[in-house]
């Protein structure tokens, strides 16, 4: 099959291994002004340069990729966590009260864009970087809850579903123990695909000032400040959206590999 | 189809009620009292009574909450209370830039997936496939805004073929499309990536389909199979994800809004939001969410029209 | 001069071969029958002569048709060959037709795809083709669509599609056995009448002698990708020559159905369970005045939701150690009446009771464990992730789990003749036959009294199916079961069964001792059954073969 594990995989380590490293090291104090040292090029004391107030701009990447990561870990957490049960409940119950109320819900927070719903949280409760989380992980759920249900409500029709029934068995407990393990592989690679997609968001909530407050490094943040000074030094801008840009496709690429590699059935399809 | 029409008009009612009523309890219930949250900590106590009077924050909730869905179906969407002037003209001066921004970008994304997703699941497999895929993985990757300062940095400020930023207003047209073509196309690089990518993966599973087999038994080329039978079976999921978009371009818009100095709908809410003006954040957010809930509705009766089970059952 | 001659065809896919060695030869009118099992290939060669083989698929020998060599021709003549000089239709109706699309525009577009026709002309030869495939105008419009269609019309329709050009062969992959017998019997009535009445040559495929026996001219067996026989039709009946066709031949006779009873009430009980054998009055399982039904989609806004009776007051009693056959055609209700039996759906009236105790989604777990289930798919009845000593020990959730459970699994095992070794591996590994006889052991761990087997061997091959039926004829023996035996095919039931209930529209129409209903019908809907169903002429058999 295509070959996207490999290259998928390393991304992700790349930047998950910078996010670590950056609570033990990192080649300068991230936080740390050096006006004079202001919006230099890449040099060997700074690879990738300095941003407006002479910061390292390595280390603020480093640091940079704990609050995206965190931020879009958290955000499939909560969706996961919270959609997957609801997705299991519609489909044991198909077509019943419960599966109807599921879907207005998800319909209603699907009407609520991540960004909307940071505006709200911001307008309402002042900024702050739960915001992000909030926002994103609530737009998770209604996409946990479809992935799940659909899967659920194919096996549901299956014989060995019934086969339990016969057995005795409740709909809570065939949905753990039948139901849940065979669509733990298209749950994997949704959590991929919206983890990418946290990345993505929190970066533009971030920019809009919506996410992370200063002095948190975020990177959506960087290229806010960078947009000023981008024709005097573009690689204030350039190294920021590069570290968006690798980490999410690394994130796709895994999570098309995983797809290959967890499903037989999907082999050669893509979305 | 009239009872599928009558069952998703109900539902699309049902669904702005509880959108409205969400974003009512968050702007006036969630932060405890807006008129002192609006006036910041230092304000008068009887310049907030006067504000209190002016919202009729003393009103029953439930009161204010009728008032104010009343209202906005009448076109009367408050005062804001920086700008003293009436909401609804301050938004519809907005739209008057954000709705063709999002339609544009629309355009533009499903004038460049549609033909890049036919040649993908056509040459399946080969060189053409290969590269307008590797393409998408990127496009999907790429954040939007961070795309438009690129396009700024290049077409703007190296090359000086399109303005940086800014809008002169319709009554220059040319102009007023071209400050709004570097925009449109940083929303729709990325939205065209995804959805060249749905349309492709669509069409090769309805491909793997028996009617297609049928078909291709009947004498009809690979082509002809693809075009005549594929294409409209493919539709179906490729609506979802058009629908959604829609959502992520008016949302992506006033992000983009932001790198362009475009004074849309978004400008107006961050404006709203450091200058605490919770009347203007409250409408515009309704906007958006009423916009996002009535493109659904129209891509639930776009389903209708190309699939006919649906139009039988409710 | 031959129409179709094919000549040491081989197919491979990847490295596999799916077909060795095909060669046969077909003059023009002239019905062949190809019959095989799954895996035999026959369908990779029907595909091979009209050209679709799967991609990756690779084809040598030749192929000649109407003196053209198909395998070296292009593909954009191929185009112009398919629908205008061969004909195909397939197994599965349900999704063969363009579901967005009018049935008269799918017919209609054969004609302008090969004659340039216009939109409005074709649709009138296209009438024309529909009716002749019994859609009358009247009853079925162009503009209906495929989902408002039943699986017979819908394969009618196909046929309309693949004869509109009066192609000179049409091939047929299996193209009834998604129907059910009576369904099945019009379909090939009118394939027969079109193949003789259009002088068009037809390839049938099928995994069913008996369906050749009353349509082919010459039938052709296929095992493992070769021909093993290939003779005029009553030739091979009356003296098949190779081992393999008169195994298939033998596995295909309807079998001696069983005396009853068996087992005299109440000396049969179990070898376990503390729960009373039968009821006070003697019976095991009791049905009384069943009924269910379900709410269709409102005809209009508003205006109530009418009822339909899948199950209509239905009332029957089976003994301790008998087996009872229920038969009836697909939509009369059947599945509805075995899902409240094992409990799994309520009645809306009327009562099922399980030696005394009444059956429901709340019945108590040791009385639900007097009563197992086999289902039809081999393939979905288990959990790919879990291994086959968990999937068969799974209905000891009713009981809880005995201290020695992994012997009982290997008991189960054994009983169905496979190793107890085979519990530590997954489903996977086995066979559709296999997977069966794990089921099988499934709905043994508890020692139920009654097993209900819903099409249990409807998917199998029939050389399999009659080694899973010996099976189930021992079991019964051994253990003393009763069998409640759900098929919509008469045969089938036959062979395992002393009595039988006959059901249609929602109501039992017939009960009595098998044999008599399978010789004798009495009801209108029994005999429409039983005429349906195909059967060899027993004149081509020996008389020891009709004795069976």
């Amino acid at each position: 099959m295509r070959p996207t594990l490999l290259p998928g995989l390393i991304l992700t380590a790349v930047a998950l291994g910078a996010a670590l490293l950056s609570f033990v090291w990192t080649p300068w104090d991230p936080g740390a002004l050096a006006v004079t040292q202001k919006l230099q090029p890449p040099s060997a004391a700074h690879w990738f340069g300095t941003d407006h107030l002479g910061r390292d701009i390595l280390s603020m990447l480093m640091t940079g990729a704990r609050t995206s990561l965190s931020v879009a870990l958290v955000a499939v957490g909560i969706g996961a966590g919270i959609g997957v049960p609801l997705g299991l409940a519609a489909a044991a119950r198909r077509g019943g009260v419960v599966d109807g109320v599921i879907a207005r819900l998800n319909d209603l927070i699907f009407a609520f864009p991540a960004l909307v719903t940071a505006i709200l949280f911001t307008a309402s409760l002042g900024p702050s970087a739960m915001n992000a989380v909030l926002a994103i992980g609530i737009f998770n759920i209604p996409v946990f809850a479809r992935v799940a249900r659909a899967g659920a409500l194919s096996l549901w029709t299956l014989d060995y579903i019934r086969a339990a029934r016969v057995a005795g068995k409740g709909a809570t407990r065939i949905s753990a123990e039948h139901v849940l393990p065979n669509i733990a592989s298209l749950l994997i690679v949704q959590a991929t695909i919206q983890f990418s997609l946290g990345i993505l968001a929190e970066a533009g909530l971030s920019y809009v000032g919506l996410g992370a407050q200063p002095p948190t490094p975020s990177w959506g943040r960087m290229l806010a400040d960078a947009q000023t000074f981008v024709t005097l030094a573009p690689h204030v801008a350039l190294f920021p959206g590069f570290a968006i840009v690798l980490t999410v496709l690394g994130l796709n690429l895994l999570g098309d590999g995983l797809r290959d590699a967890l499903d037989p059935r999907l082999k050669g399809r893509l979305a | 189809m009239a009872r599928y029409l009558l069952t998703r008009s109900l539902m699309l009612c049902l669904s702005l009620l509880a959108a409205s009523l969400v974003v009512f309890l968050a702007i006036e219930v969630v932060p405890g009292d807006p008129a002192s949250y609006m006036l910041g900590m230092n304000a008068a106590p009887d310049t907030v009574a006067a504000l209190r009077d002016q919202l009729g924050l003393d009103e029953p909730l439930a009161w204010r909450y009728l008032h104010w869905v009343f209202g906005m179906m009448r076109g009367d969407f408050g005062v804001s209370y920086t700008y003293k002037v009436p909401v609804a003209g301050l938004i519809a001066d907005r739209l008057a830039l954000s709705l063709p921004l999002a339609g544009l970008a629309l355009a533009l994304s499903a004038a460049l997936a549609l033909p890049l997703g036919l040649i993908a699941a056509a040459r399946r497999g080969k060189a053409a496939d290969a590269a307008v895929m590797g393409v998408a993985q990127i496009g999907i990757a790429l954040p939007n805004f961070w795309f438009a300062m690129l396009l700024v940095l290049l077409f703007a400020l190296r090359w000086q073929m399109l303005p940086a930023g800014g809008f002169p207003g319709w009554s220059d047209p040319v102009a007023a499309l071209r400050s709004l073509i570097l925009p449109a196309v940083a929303l729709a690089l990325p939205q065209a990536a995804i959805l060249a990518r749905v349309l492709r993966s669509a069409l090769i599973e309805t491909m793997d389909q028996d009617y297609i087999r049928t078909a291709r038994a009947k004498g009809l080329s690979r082509s002809q199979a693809l075009t005549r039978h594929a294409l409209r079976n493919a539709l179906i999921p490729v609506l979802t994800i058009l629908g959604m978009q829609c959502a992520f371009l008016i949302a992506g818009a006033i992000i983009i809004e932001n790198v362009f100095y475009l004074p849309g709908l978004g400008r107006l809410i961050f404006q709203a939001i450091t200058q605490r003006d919770l009347i203007v954040v409250e409408s515009g957010v309704m906007l958006l969410v009423v916009t996002v809930i009535l493109v659904s509705f129209v891509t639930d009766l776009a389903y209708a029209l190309v699939d006919p089970r649906l139009r039988r059952r409710g | 001069m031959n129409l179709l001659t094919v000549e040491a065809l081989k197919v491979t896919i990847g490295s596999q071969p799916v077909v060795e060695n095909v060669s046969f030869s077909l003059a023009p009118g002239e019905i062949l029958g190809i019959v095989g099992e799954s895996g035999s290939g026959k369908s990779m060669t029907a595909l091979a002569i009209i050209g679709l083989l799967p991609e990756g698929a690779c084809a040598e020998g030749a192929i000649e048709f109407d003196g053209r060599q198909i395998l070296s021709m292009e593909e954009s003549d191929l185009c112009d060959l398919r629908g205008d000089g061969i004909g195909m239709i397939f197994q599965e109706p349900m999704t063969a037709l363009n579901p967005l699309m009018t049935i008269g525009d799918q017919v209609a577009e054969t004609l302008m795809v090969h004659r340039r026709m216009r939109r409005g002309e074709a649709l009138r030869i296209a009438r024309d083709r529909l009716d002749r495939v019994g859609l009358t105008g009247d009853r079925f419009p162009l503009t209906l669509y495929p989902h408002e269609l039943s699986g017979g019309q819908r394969q009618r329709v196909a046929i309309a599609m693949a004869i509109a050009l009066r192609p000179r062969l049409l091939i047929a992959d299996e193209p009834t056995t998604a129907l059910d017998v009576t369904t099945q019997a019009g379909v090939l009535a009118l394939l027969r009448d079109l193949a003789r009445s259009e002088d068009m040559a037809l390839i049938l495929i099928t995994h069913d002698l008996a369906v050749t026996a009353a349509m082919a001219d010459r039938v052709a067996v296929m095992k493992d990708g070769i021909v093993v026989e290939d003779r005029p039709t009553e030739a091979l009946f009356r003296a098949p020559a190779e081992g393999y066709t008169r195994a298939l031949l033998h596995a295909s006779l309807p079998r001696a159905p069983s005396a009853f009873p068996k087992y005299p009430p109440g000396v049969a009980a179990g070898d376990g369970g503390s729960a009373p054998a039968t009821d006070a009055a003697g019976a095991l399982l009791r049905v009384e005045h069943a009924c269910r039904s379900y709410r269709l989609p409102r005809p209009r806004p508003f205006a109530p939701r009418p009822l339909r009776a899948a199950v209509d007051d239905v009332s029957f009693r089976l003994e301790a150690g008998e087996s009872l056959g229920l038969v009836g055609p697909s939509g009369c209700g059947k599945s509805t009446l075995a899902r409240a039996i094992v409990g799994l759906d309520r009645l809306d009236s009327g009562g099922i009771t399980l030696a005394g105790t009444a059956v429901g989604p709340d019945m108590p777990a040791p009385a639900r464990a007097a009563m197992q289930i086999v289902f039809q798919d081999p393939y979905g009845s288990f959990d790919p992730r879990q291994r086959v000593d968990t999937l068969i020990a799974e209905p000891f959730h009713l009981t809880g789990r005995p201290a020695g459970w992994r012997d009982r699994v290997g008991e189960a095992l054994t009983d169905v003749g496979l190793s107890p070794g085979d519990g530590r591996r997954f489903i996977h590994e086995f066979s559709g036959g296999q997977r069966q006889r794990i089921a099988i052991a499934r709905a043994l761990i508890t020692r139920p009294r009654l097993i209900v087997l819903d099409e249990a061997v409807s998917a199998l091959d029939v050389r399999v199916r009659a080694q899973v039926l010996d099976l189930l004829e021992r079991l019964q023996e051994r253990h003393g079961l009763a069998y409640l035996f759900i098929s919509h095919d008469l045969s089938v039931v036959g062979a395992l069964t002393s009595r039988c209930l006959v059901m249609d529209a929602g109501r039992i129409v017939e009960d009595g001792p098998t044999a008599r209903i399978l010789t004798a019908p009495r009801h209108p809907a029994t005999q429409r059954l039983v005429a349906a169903t195909p059967k060899i002429p027993p004149g081509w058999l020996t008389p020891e073969e009709n004795r069976r």
